[in-house]
Parts: C-alpha cells; structure tokens; sequence
C-alpha cells in the first residue's frame, strides 16, 4: 500500500519477473544470445532514474531478499503477478519459469500470483501440461509469446483453430486472464510480431476471458488503442510505458498516458513495473504524482484523478484476479466502459 | 563538394522505415570511410542487439543502394554492428541478395514490400498530423485546412517527406491534389477532420514514442551525450 496526501493506493503489480541469467545459466554455444539478451534488459533500465540502475553482475542474478525488499517492502506493492518466460534455449533452467516462480508464490502465498503459459503448436502434450499446470498450481493467468519459434514454425496467431481449442480449454479450467505479449521480440521474421488483430479476433470470440495486451502493444501503440477501444474485455498492461517513459522521456509519457485515457479508458488499465528492470518504488511515486505537463498538445486529454489511479494501479488488476482488497482502500463501484468505441469505429473505416 | 560529404548527405536521405526519420539525425551511422579511389565503408549500429530483423536489414539495403547511385562511388560496403542477426544481414548484402538470402527458408518476403508499404502509410498519417494541427493552430477552420491542395502547404521537412511518400505510396501528389489525403489517398472531408487528426495525432505520438526511447536505448548503450531533441526533425 501506498500512501501519498492522505490518499491510499492498494498496489497490484501486473508484471514482474524472477529471473536467473548468471553465465551460469547460459547454454554452451548460446552465450552470446543469452548474454545479449540480458544485457539489453539492462540497457533499458537505464531508462529509469540514475540512482535506481543496478550495476550488471546484481541484475544477471538477484536474490529472493532483493525481491522482497524491492517488490513488497520498498516497492508499495500489496500484491505481484508473475508473468513466466522460459527461453529454454538460451538459457539451461530457463529464464524464469513457472515453476521457479512457484517457489517463491509457496513462501508468499498471499502476496504473489504466478501465471501460466501455453503454446498451441505443442499439441495434446501441451494442453496436458496446461491441465496439471491449473490443477497443481490453481492458475488464474497465462501469458502468452504469439512470435516464438518452434520447431520449424515463425510464430503463431490466436486466430489458429488450435489456439482456440486452448482457449476454451482456459474457459473451463477457470484461467480467466490471458496476457499477451505484443511487443518486442527476438526472431527474424517474415511478419509483423506486433500485430494486434489476431487479439481483436478472439476477444470478440471469447467474451469471458479478460486479454492484456502487454507494453500496451508498444511500439505499435496505435493498432493496441484502436483495437482495445472497441473491445470490452481487453485491457492494457502498463509494463514499459510507465517504466521506460515515465523519467525518460516525460513528455512523451503523458501523450501516451492521454491516448491510452481517451481511447482505452481508466478502468481498462493495468499497472505494472516489469521489476526487476525496474524497481516498483519510483514508478508507484511517480505515478501517484504524475500530472500532464502544462501545454496545449496536452489540452484535450481525459484527466485523472486519485481514483481513477487508484483502479489503475491496484483496483483494476484486483478485479480480474479476485484479490481482496480491504475495505477501506476500495472504490465505490461503477461500471467501466470503453472510452472511444465511435470514434474508433471511424477510424478502423479509415485505416 | 567531397565525395564523403555527398555519401553522407545520401545516407541523410534514407530513413529508419519504422520511426520514418533518417538514420543520420538518429545517430545510426557509425562510420563513414571512403577510399580517395572511391570505395566506401559505412558501419551502421541499432539501439538494440534485438532489433528487429526485417527493419535492420531494410535500413542496410537502403543505405548501400543510396550510396551505390552516387557518382564517383566505385566499391560500397554496408554492415551492421553488434546485431545478434548481423553475420546473416551483412553476408546477404556483400552477397547481394535480399531478406530472403538472409534468412533462407524463413520468410518469402525478400524486399519486405508489404510491410515497407504499411509503414509508409501510417508515416504519411503521422506527418499530416502535425502540418493539420499547425494550420487549426493559426487558426483556420476544418472547412479551410481541407480546401487547401499540395501547393498550400508550408516548405519544411514535413512536407517533403510527405510528397516522397505520397510518391512511394503511388498517391497524386501534383500541386493540385488535396493537402490532406486518408491513408488510401482519398481527401479528407472537413465533417470528418477531428475524428481523422484524433487517429492521426495517435499514429504521431507512437512514432514519437518509438524514437524516443531508440534513442534512449541507443544513448546508453553507446554511451553518448544526450540527444536533447525529444520530438522528431
């Protein structure tokens, strides 16, 4: 929880990691992809203010105590989502798996959440996994990586009949919560990785599942708001723009804050660090202070208020995932409702 | 003029597809050496060892054919810097050969027609963006700022780069056409301009967006001294 001017904010973490990329963990013959890989992670904590950055050899490897400081002691965070990334290929146990992250959600049960994962190109072995993954772990989530190679295929679209079947499968197991990640990925490829309509497609298919579309489809922002807005249940994952515009590039950060208010709307986003490649504290504080910078360009957009980022940084998340919230730190409910959806009946005319 | 200068005022001309601003004024250059006989080497870097493929590839191409139009230019060697892609990139451009020689068996696309097409419109939309909202700024009404063709528009940036893509885009772009076209080229109704420049206005800012944090990344990997410049030339 935090507390700022006599207003407090129930602080639900959408997205955070517990990774192990010490050389340690490095497949022989891929070091310089998984070195790479964690070195560019920690290019972009360089976006962050000065005194937050970790030197490398901390950020490679850091420690359950690390996590605990900077997450729930330091961080305000009440309660954090673990979002699995496996990248098995590079890395010998993985980046951070499920089931590394379930180690730590036994030791704090009532204050973490570890997401799932699917692909459909795995077949009945992989629904499977997906059945004894939600009853061993009571999965409310998954996240999934629509670009990833395997074996032979570039990626995969929610679209695919096999990507439905999973869906459904998801449906009946109670996962409820499907993160998808449109954003940056790390294959060559023949397409657009961040295409967003596959997303679109499903959400009008499955209008019981809530999808987060992670880094709010950054850099692809446009299609994301024009999509969203249009779609009740999809949601935008904040991880990135509030971590690597916030303090970098402020200016720039409430353009994309306003977008995302008028088109997306204050009930339909999500707050998230993406720790550990950037620590929670600063961006809940800077987040709670934020206000657009006086200028015309910033004249027309939504505002928003304590409560309006009350439900973005905890009450919003704490719907979809049923946490508790304590009385006191609750809202009066109201309903939600996309913030644009005719103007981006024109504008998908248009494009 | 030298012929370095003019390479590197040909590498001014080629843009990063993406974030449609030149590779120059994003400090992708790294080196630029040309032999008094005329070969040329250009070192190009990205932000990332990650960035994506298919743009990294398109830049490099782009930037060994601007250069290869030059006169006096004998030998031109383009290559990328620390891209985890980068031995692929550059052995299908010392090769010759497009996307597909860099990838074989990956992807059909091999000059990335469909996808260099897609970002030239939305960067035709971004550019408008801004020339419309400096006219409603003046002052002129919705009526006006439709009612203007080509030749109305202001010199500047902005609208050479939006004739270039209008050009590309095989939209009219003659003196007489419509100033402000919807991305398929048809004009833009003055009944429909605040809806058009609230999508248009949203594309800008996420190309914005996109350069901003490039550069960041680009910065801190580099170590360079800020580019202080936070809104595109």
């Amino acid at each position: 929880m935090y507390t700022h001017n006599g207003d407090r904010f129930f602080v639900v973490d959408g997205h955070v990691h517990f990774w192990d990329a010490s050389p340690e963990n490095w497949v022989p013959g891929q070091e310089q992809y998984a070195k790479g890989w964690i070195e560019c992670f920690h290019a972009y904590m360089g976006l962050a203010p000065e005194e937050t950055h970790w030197p490398i050899e901390k950020f490679q490897k850091y420690s359950e105590e690390d996590f605990v400081k900077d997450v729930f002691e330091d961080g305000y965070v009440d309660f954090a989502i673990f979002q699995s990334t496996y990248l098995r290929e590079w890395y010998r146990d993985g980046f951070n798996t499920l089931e590394a992250n379930e180690k730590l959600v036994e030791k704090y049960p009532d204050r973490l959440i570890a997401n799932g994962r699917f692909d459909p190109r795995e077949g009945d072995a992989g629904m499977r996994q997906l059945e004894e993954d939600a009853k061993r772990y009571g999965l409310k989530g998954v996240k999934l990586y629509t670009a990833e190679w395997y074996q032979g295929s570039r990626g995969w679209s929610l679209k695919d009949a096999e990507s439905q079947r999973f869906l459904e499968k998801c449906q009946e197991l109670g996962i409820t919560n499907i993160h998808v990640h449109k954003g940056p990925t790390i294959w060559p490829l023949d397409k657009d990785a961040f295409d967003v309509s596959d997303v679109d497609h499903v959400a009008t298919n499955f209008p019981e599942l809530n999808f987060v579309v992670e880094h709010v489809g950054l850099p692809r922002i446009e299609d994301f708001c024009f999509m969203a807005t249009q779609e009740p249940n999809v949601y935008a994952g904040l991880a990135v723009a509030i971590g690597g515009l916030m303090h970098a590039r402020p200016r720039f950060f409430a353009k994309v804050m306003g977008e995302l208010l008028f088109w997306v709307g204050e009930d339909k986003m999500l707050f998230a660090s993406d720790y550990a490649i950037w620590e929670p504290k600063w961006q809940v504080e800077g987040f709670v202070d934020w206000t657009y910078p006086p200028g015309d360009e910033f004249s027309d957009y939504p505002p928003l208020d304590v409560a309006g980022k009350k439900k973005i940084l905890g009450l919003n998340a704490a719907k979809l995932y049923g946490i508790d919230v304590p009385e006191e730190l609750r809202l009066p409910d109201e309903a939600g409702t996309p913030a644009a959806q005719e103007d981006a009946q024109l504008v998908s005319d248009q494009a | 003029m030298t012929t370095r200068a003019r390479v590197l005022e040909a590498l001014g001309e080629v843009h990063d597809p993406e974030l449609d601003e030149p590779i120059t004024s994003l400090r992708f250059v790294t080196s630029c050496e040309v032999t008094p006989g005329g070969d040329v080497d250009v070192l190009l870097r990205l932000p990332t060892p990650q960035c994506a493929p298919n743009f990294a590839y398109l830049m490099a191409a782009d930037a060994r054919d601007a250069v290869r139009r030059l006169p006096g230019v004998r030998r031109v060697g383009v290559r990328l810097e620390d891209h985890y892609t980068g031995r692929e990139i550059n052995d299908a451009l010392a090769r010759g050969e497009g996307f597909a020689g860099a990838f074989p068996g990956e992807t059909d696309d091999d000059r990335l027609g469909s996808l260099r097409e897609l970002f030239r419109r939305k960067a035709l939309v971004a550019r408008q963006a801004r020339l419309c909202e400096a006219m409603l700024a003046r002052g002129e009404t919705p009526e006006q700022v439709t009612a203007h063709r080509v030749a109305d528009l202001p010199d500047g940036r902005d609208t050479r780069r939006c004739l270039e893509l209008r050009a590309d885009l095989g939209i009219a772009h003659d003196r007489r056409a419509p100033a402000f076209v919807l991305p398929g080229g048809d004009p833009v109704a003055a009944g429909e301009l605040g809806r058009w420049l609230r999508s248009a206005r949203l594309v800008r800012t996420s190309l914005d967006v996109n350069g901003g944090i490039c550069r960041s990344l680009l910065e801190i990997r580099h170590d360079l001294a800020p580019d202080p410049e936070e809104v595109a030339p």
